[in-house]
């Protein structure tokens, strides 16, 4: 099964990090990486730009309504996602409690949607 | 045969046939549902002959259901021929090996608590599945509409599907911490028989009995284990005193008043034995097992001043090393106003009540008010007995308590 892991902290705390506590952070991101891509459950995975250079579109009566800032003021926000195969929700827990960030902030596992062919 | 004694045998061998029939099938709805339809033949077909190993012949039954419904469901096209197949060589023989039903009845367990449920909805998963009982009982028991269980349990039988969760028994590392929540669980059960959250009765003995027998049947799948021993120790102790625990009226009785002739002797000796047992295991202790300890201690007292309240003292202060928390601080105070006076111990209630870690804890101001009684501070013992009956819903604990104020007067 493919699973969708959303990291989520508090960036603007993260933003309070050092120089050396963030090059530790990264590097241990560099790790983890490799390690699932060598188990075989890597299928993608990316860090996001803070939520100050987000925007959020609607259509509302066919008209674009676009604003600034994320779509929900949460005290963590998306902050980067991995996409995963994993035999089971335990395999992806497993997974998921070794990503780095899971120590200051919170995974969520979601199972990707498949439609039946 | 009657409908009664068959009934019986459903309620006895439906965890265990589910357990093994959702093995065989891998689908949870499919499972129940077939079993149903089993259960449907044996009511017709046991009146006039019982067969020698019921479940076998059940989940046997409940599988050509399975086959059946299979075959005529769209949503399984396709993967039908691969899937009538393989339940066709899992025939369950009268001489399929315990080992493996045991397996079964683990994994059911193992899943209906998993951790990525709400205590909720693994409470109400465990009890629909594994003890059997019916989405009223369920209903009933946690005082929600049987529609709120049927949302919940379709719920989390869409989650095991759509999210992957496992049908199987945790390895390794994983094993401690999940052994841990199904441990909770069960316990959740226990406690809200022992004294309800709310409503015009103490207790709620059916659940009581429920949790003791997922204790009995835990304790038997996975020996050895301290924490499942102790808990079931626990159960035991703490149920044995039920006869005691209330009026005929539905009144508390409180410990020191209990008749202790009313308590259930032989189930007091088999709790004060698992005690034993769970003590015995080498490794660190564990919080059941020295809860267990503390109500053997009380068991086995003659009257309450005989109650051995320094070594329970102590037995709280271990309990609070190796699984701290407000809850077990307010009953080692308790505890210890037995042994030091209840100024000493009002001291620490008032600092647990300061930290603010207890905020919403019913029986907080329940115990103050009964220290400051006992200190003969009327007025205020009054105004903790007041806040202890706001802070509960239960009628029989509202009662005990203007009862205490009527007594002050």
């Amino acid at each position: 099964m493919q699973y969708l892991l959303m990291i989520y902290q508090n960036e603007v705390e993260y933003a309070k990090n050092d120089e050396a506590t963030s090059q530790k952070m990264l590097a241990e991101y560099q790790t983890f990486t490799q390690s699932i891509i060598q188990s075989g459950n890597f299928k993608a995975g990316d860090r996001l730009q803070p939520t100050t250079t987000a925007t959020t579109v609607r259509v509302r009566e066919g008209k674009t309504l676009t604003t600034d800032g994320p779509f929900a003021e949460t005290r963590e926000q998306l902050g980067g996602y991995y996409l995963i195969e994993a035999k089971d929700l335990n395999a992806a827990i497993e997974i998921a409690a070794r990503i780095p960030s899971a120590r200051i902030g919170s995974i969520e596992v979601r199972p990707i949607w498949v439609y039946d062919k | 045969m009657t409908p009664g004694e068959i009934d019986k045998i459903f309620r006895d061998e439906a965890g265990r046939a589910l357990a093994t029939l959702i093995r065989l099938v891998g689908d949870f709805d499919l499972a129940e549902d077939a079993l149903q339809d089993a259960f449907a033949v044996a009511l017709e077909r046991w009146a006039c002959e019982v067969p020698d190993n019921p479940r076998a012949w059940l989940v046997n039954v409940a599988k050509h259901k399975a086959i059946d419904r299979i075959r005529r469901q769209a949503v399984f096209r396709g993967k039908q021929h691969a899937l009538v197949h393989e339940l066709e060589l899992n025939a369950l023989g009268p001489g399929e090996p315990i080992a493996t039903l045991d397996d079964d009845m683990l994994r059911l367990i193992f899943t209906c608590c998993h951790p990525a449920f709400a205590p909720e909805v693994q409470v109400a998963l465990t009890l629909r599945t594994v003890c059997g009982l019916s989405m009223a009982q369920v209903a009933r028991a946690f005082l929600i509409s049987e529609e709120a269980v049927a949302q919940r349990l379709v719920r989390a039988k869409q989650k095991i599907r759509l999210a992957g969760i496992p049908y199987e028994v945790p390895e390794r590392e994983a094993l401690a911490p999940r052994l841990d929540g199904v441990l909770a669980v069960i316990y959740l059960v226990f406690t809200e028989g022992y004294v309800a959250t709310e409503g015009a009765d103490l207790m709620r003995p059916d659940l009581a009995t429920e949790a003791i027998r997922l204790g009995r049947l835990l304790n038997r799948l996975m020996p050895d284990r301290a924490g499942i021993t102790g808990l079931l120790a626990l159960m035991l102790l703490h149920d044995a005193r039920r006869g005691g625990r209330q009026t005929p009226a539905g009144d508390i009785v409180l410990l020191e008043e209990q008749d202790r002739a009313l308590w259930d002797r032989a189930q007091i000796e088999e709790g004060l034995r698992l005690v034993e047992d769970a003590l015995r295991v080498p490794g660190r202790p564990q919080p059941y097992a020295v809860q267990a300890a503390i109500a053997a201690l009380h068991a086995r007292a003659t009257s309450f001043e005989a109650t051995d309240w320094p070594q329970i003292a102590g037995l709280y202060e271990v309990l609070l090393r190796i699984n701290p928390s407000p809850v077990i601080e307010l009953n080692h105070a308790a505890a210890l106003s037995m042994v030091d006076g209840p100024a000493r111990a009002l001291d620490l209630v008032d600092a647990i009540a300061a930290r603010g870690g207890l905020r919403g804890y019913e029986l907080l101001p329940a115990v103050r008010a009964d220290l400051l009684r006992r200190l003969g501070r009327k007025a205020e013992a009054r105004e903790a007995y007041r806040a202890a009956t706001e802070a509960t819903q239960l009628e029989p604990l509202r009662r005990l308590y203007a009862r205490r104020m009527r007594e002050m007067e």
